[in-house]
């Protein structure tokens, strides 16, 4: 790197502006309005939703995985941690209407309190718990990657250690004696800020918030990238150890990508559960943690639209799957991911230029030469 | 390339009106949701559900229907995902509009599709022994209640002169609450607190909020706990009452047959093992054990032997991709899942409606069918009428009836009524 020239950073590209722009159309403006006047059913747009939220977990994966060369396996955990921390939240707002009909909730009631633990009283406050379903992953992403970098642990062993902090994660949760619902986790919410969740016109009002937060997290990834900081992101990725011997302090740029990532898993998290209405351990456990990886693949790993377009489109064929072939989605989802592996390691992104490749290749009339 | 990734993403935008798939209601025929796992952890168990349940289907169909109208299944996997459990429960009310649906094993299924029923006021059918503690409008509960597995096998236990109680169970809802339950239970039967092994938990005031040894799932040493069974077991006179879930009875009752310990020295009851886990448990380790459930397939009724005739011959002609015919079984889930599709036939006839609001009012007043298990009889509470009966594990997987207790009333709410 030339050091006396000062980093100038690219413009974004207008194709990228473009497809935010038509993204933001169609997901904040088109597909509620459709909602609206019953063009789609409520259903379909819940199910969005849903999607949009994997879809910030898949961001999340991409920022380490295909921005700086971390593979984390572990993802999973600060998306159900910023859950969990929205669910507390929710739980304190289904009040005495629970199946005991008393002012704590139920799986409390089972275990025996009568009042409600301490660590429970303020997150009756919305912008407390919204400000825990943060700093809580940010705060284990922080401790686990301050731990992690300055021992220098990389590579294969940074990704097992990833999966066993996701699965440590599980196994406390699955405890009921850790007071968060045990194997059951939070579900039966009934309000969010004193709307029933019920309401189709809450669960749009949801839906536009995950809308706009994903193109807020895609801009403000985008702005990154520009950066200098995105350059070295960049550079870390590619040869570490150059990197390192250019005078960055590698371990700090990657504690702070690490926490950038779990804050944008804990979005995506504190957005998913009022939409889908329930959180439990199972949500922690490796597997799906690994889910997320296969959607980033499918979609185009390091690109800003591969990971969201994975996380819709196979959590998409899922939903389709699962209802129209129950006794052989698996098999086409394997061999899809198959597919891809084998034949567009780009993803579904590099689809176009390799349709284009691919008809420059046969077209019948041969390349012009170039210019005598 | 601005175009084509417009293009992309427009074509993601189309897909996601194409799914929004809304066929056409046939007259003749009412669409019945199906919402089992049939794929990961929970699948082993719960495709054999699946399969009665289509098993049942095509017996009713073949017989005219019900109300005249032949039943559509709409089966759907859940994927031992509970999560997708709520979107899939979401999708067959709303779009599939199904009339009833019949799923669901784990509680922390039945938990995440719950509210999606109480919303749209549908009705699901649940089939599997649980904790209790609950009563929706929305759920049917065929499944074993607590009063109907835990506490007539302590009964048992009591008439065969066990006086000491070991409470072993995996860490979840059931076994928790079955173990309170329990644990109430004996105190008024008379028996001493110290004489209930496992040990307990004890709140701030000294009340206990959770009685039993726990072991998480997928637990495999059961060396320590073993030992501790045979010290409480030392004197005679006791017995293990076992909540332990799928794959860790293998270790455990290994190291219980190692340790010397028998059938006769210290009897284990579990509630959670059916001759469908036999399936892939090792029975030869369990002969003598107790089961406890409403029903068996060694039940010598003529009713039983034709459903597991009937069922072997159907899963001989079925042509469902992937489905196991040999070395078949009948448990007390998959004929309360039968059961469940005939008590929903008698509601739907008596009610004249496909209605669920009035399908309900016919449960609620009381109908009744003669099963494989005996007689079967809705309550108001939404729960079951039926027989009890205890049994002790042969080799072959099956079990030999030792007593039953015919028609024991089905009831949820069970924490503090024992006194």
């Amino acid at each position: 790197m030339a050091s006396s020239e000062k980093y100038a950073p690219p413009a974004p590209p207008s194709d990228t502006v473009a497809a935010l722009l038509a993204f933001t159309v169609l997901a904040v403006l088109i597909m509620p309005m459709l909602d609206v006047f019953g063009a789609i059913d409520h259903f379909t747009l819940n199910l969005w939703g849903k999607y949009l939220c994997y879809a910030l977990l898949a961001l999340s994966v991409n920022v380490l995985w295909g921005g700086t060369g971390l593979l984390s396996l572990g993802q999973g955990l600060f998306f159900a941690l910023g859950g969990y921390m929205h669910g507390m939240y929710l739980m304190r707002m289904i009040g005495d209407q629970g199946q005991y009909h008393k002012p704590i909730p139920d799986f409390l009631v089972f275990l025996g309190w009568t009042d409600l633990p301490g660590f429970w009283k303020p997150f009756e406050n919305f912008s407390f718990a919204i400000l825990m379903a943060f700093l809580l992953p940010g705060i284990i992403a922080g401790i686990f990657g301050w731990l992690a970098f300055r021992s220098r642990i990389k590579g294969v062993y940074f990704s097992i250690l990833t999966q066993a902090l996701t699965y440590a994660g599980a196994l406390i949760f699955f405890r009921n004696n850790t007071l968060m619902g045990g194997n059951n986790g939070f579900t039966d919410f009934k309000a969010e800020l004193g709307f029933s969740l019920r309401e189709p016109a809450t669960q749009r009002g949801l839906f536009i918030a995950t809308a706009v937060m994903l193109i807020g997290v895609v801009i403000f990834l985008r702005w990154l990238e520009g950066t200098k900081f995105g350059l070295v992101q960049r550079a870390i990725r590619d040869g570490e150890n150059r990197t390192l011997f250019s005078g960055y302090a590698t371990p700090a740029f990657k504690l702070f990508l690490f926490v950038l990532a779990a804050l944008i898993a804990a979005i995506g998290g504190a957005l998913y559960v009022p939409q889908v209405g329930i959180i439990n351990p199972s949500d922690m456990t490796p597997e799906k943690s690994l889910e997320a990886i296969v959607w980033v693949a499918v979609g185009g790993r390091g690109t800003l639209l591969g990971p969201i377009l994975g996380a819709v489109f196979v959590n998409m064929l899922k939903s389709y799957a699962t209802r129209a072939i129950p006794d052989l989605w698996l098999i086409l989802l394997g061999g899809l991911f198959l597919l891809v592996v084998l034949f567009l390691p780009g993803g579904l992104v590099s689809l176009p230029e390799k349709l284009r490749g691919l008809w420059q290749r046969f077209r019948p009339t041969p390349t012009p030469a170039p210019a005598a | 390339m601005s175009t084509t990734r417009i293009a992309s993403l427009l074509s993601v935008g189309a897909l996601a009106l194409a799914s929004l798939v809304s066929p056409a209601r046939a007259e003749e025929t009412v669409k019945v949701g199906v919402l089992h796992s049939l794929s990961g952890t929970m699948a082993i168990s719960e495709t054999s559900l699946r399969d009665v349940l289509l098993f049942t289907f095509d017996e009713i169909n073949a017989k005219g229907g019900v109300l005249g109208k032949k039943i559509t299944p709409v089966v759907v996997d859940g994927a031992s995902n509970w999560p997708l459990f709520a979107e899939k429960a979401k999708q067959l009310l709303e779009q599939d509009k199904v009339a009833v649906t019949f799923g669901c094993w784990t509680s922390v299924s039945r938990k995440s599709v719950l509210p999606v029923y109480e919303k749209n006021n549908g009705l699901l059918f649940y089939p599997v022994q649980y904790e209790g503690e609950e009563e929706s409008k929305n759920v049917a509960y065929t499944a074993e209640a607590v009063n109907q597995q835990a506490t007539p096998a302590v009964d048992y236990l009591l008439a065969q002169g066990v006086k000491k109680f070991y409470l072993l169970g995996s860490d979840y809802v059931y076994p928790q609450t079955t173990n309170l339950v329990l644990l109430e239970y004996l105190l008024s039967k008379g028996v001493a607190l110290e004489n209930i092994g496992g040990g307990f938990r004890k709140d701030a005031s000294g009340k206990i909020i959770s009685a039993g040894k726990y072991t998480p799932f997928g637990h495999t040493d059961y060396q320590q706990i073993v030992a501790e069974i045979k010290q409480f077991s030392a004197g005679g006179g006791a017995a293990v009452v076992s909540t332990l879930n799928g794959d860790t009875n293998v270790p455990f009752f290994k190291e219980y047959a190692a340790s010397g310990l028998t059938a006769e020295s210290c009897p284990v009851v579990s509630f959670s093992i059916s001759e469908d886990e036999f399936r892939g448990l090792p029975a030869d380790k369990l002969v003598g054990q107790l089961g406890c459930w409403t029903y068996f397939q060694t039940i010598k009724s003529p009713a039983n032997k034709k459903f597991v005739a009937d069922f072997q011959a159907w899963l001989g002609k079925s042509t469902v991709p992937g489905i196991v015919k040999d070395g078949r079984v009948t448990c007390s889930p998959m004929v309360l899942s039968y059961d469940g599709v005939y008590l929903w036939k008698a509601c739907v006839e008596k009610a004249g409606s496909f209605e669920v609001d009035k399908v309900r009012d016919a449960w609620k007043s009381g109908v009744s069918f003669d099963g494989p298990g005996g007689k079967v009889t809705t309550q108001p509470n939404m729960h079951l009428t039926k027989n009890v009966f205890i049994g002790e594990t042969k080799a072959d997987g099956q079990f030999k009836i030792l007593k039953s207790f015919d028609n024991v009333y089905g009831e949820p709410w069970l924490k503090g009524k024992f006194k």
